[in-house]
């Protein structure tokens, strides 16, 4: 697939062979400890976030599930 | 004002299988809407889950009638954020997936929990919850039926997407992928060294025709 930042596209590709591989032959085994694929994608993202500022996506300081957190769990249609 | 969705999707893979796929989803046939995918975040925590952030885009083709209420010249198309826990001990991937732009327009907001089901272990089952809200004065209510419709759309053709990949790392040796990226390669390849070919066989005709063809 491809990365919003074209010039990153190919060392996306490259991490993600590296994490699936790692996802299935590994984590899934409960063997999660020691990711290999650190490196890839330290090159990667700075790539990316690259193309996140030139684009001007506005990803920053959003907290992780954030957004989520005081949603009732299962209201009916209102 | 706010549509709410809740919906449960099976399927007839088991969890572990379910979850490889869903790094490797897109592309697929039924998803041409999803333009980009990259990976901004992620973590092993000492407890053995992963945490993911995914920043997608996505076409955002509005009804005519609705188009008006994005600003002029602004891109069309729309960021969104996916958010995901992988409970290796509980064998749960959690999702929270929802759009970081044109949210004055629409909001869609959508949380997954995928895990065994609890009859057959073989099969996956996918809780989906979605809220859909507009702050457009006068037009929220047409707006969320649309932003609804739409959001049911691309249920369905998530499932196709996830069931296409599934068959696809069942049907084949699960080396399918590497073969396959190793047959892209390949191509990229050839395609390569054939264009490489063809710039010699151009220099070297210029060279043979001497200066003169540099002013024809």
């Amino acid at each position: 697939m491809n990365s919003v930042g074209e010039e990153c596209t190919d060392m996306k590709r490259e991490y993600d062979q590296c994490f699936n591989r790692w996802f299935a032959e590994k984590f899934l085994k409960g063997e999660g400890n020691g990711d290999p694929c650190t490196e890839l994608f330290r090159r990667y993202r700075s790539c990316v976030q690259k193309a996140i500022k030139d684009k001007d996506i506005p990803v920053d300081g959003i907290e992780f599930m954030g957004p989520n957190k005081d949603k009732p769990d299962s209201n009916e249609d209102s | 004002m706010v549509k709410y969705f809740l919906g449960l999707n099976e399927l007839k893979s088991s969890w572990d299988q379910v979850f490889i796929a869903f790094w490797q989803r897109y592309p697929n046939p039924y998803s041409k809407h999803v333009l980009t995918e990259d990976i901004l975040y992620r973590e092993v925590t000492s407890d053995q889950k992963l945490l993911t952030r995914r920043l997608l885009t996505k076409t955002n083709r509005l009804p005519r009638w609705a188009e008006r209420f994005l600003p002029a010249n602004v891109a069309h198309a729309v960021y969104i954020l996916e958010d995901s826990i992988i409970d290796l001990h509980k064998k749960t991937l959690t999702t929270y997936t929802w759009n970081i732009n044109h949210s004055t327009v629409m909001s869609v907001e959508e949380r997954c929990r995928y895990c065994e089901n609890p009859e057959n272990k073989t099969w996956t089952e996918i809780k989906r919850e979605a809220w859909v809200s507009s702050n457009v004065f006068g037009f929220s209510r047409p707006i969320q039926e649309f932003g609804l419709a739409r959001f049911k759309s691309n249920v369905t053709k998530a499932i196709k997407g996830f069931e296409f990949i599934l068959a696809k790392m069942q049907g084949d040796t699960p080396s399918r992928t590497l073969v396959e990226t190793a047959k892209e390669a390949t191509e990229k390849a050839k395609e390569t060294a054939l264009a490489a070919k063809e710039k010699a066989r151009d220099l070297a005709s210029k060279a043979a025709t001497g200066k003169k063809q540099q002013y024809v």
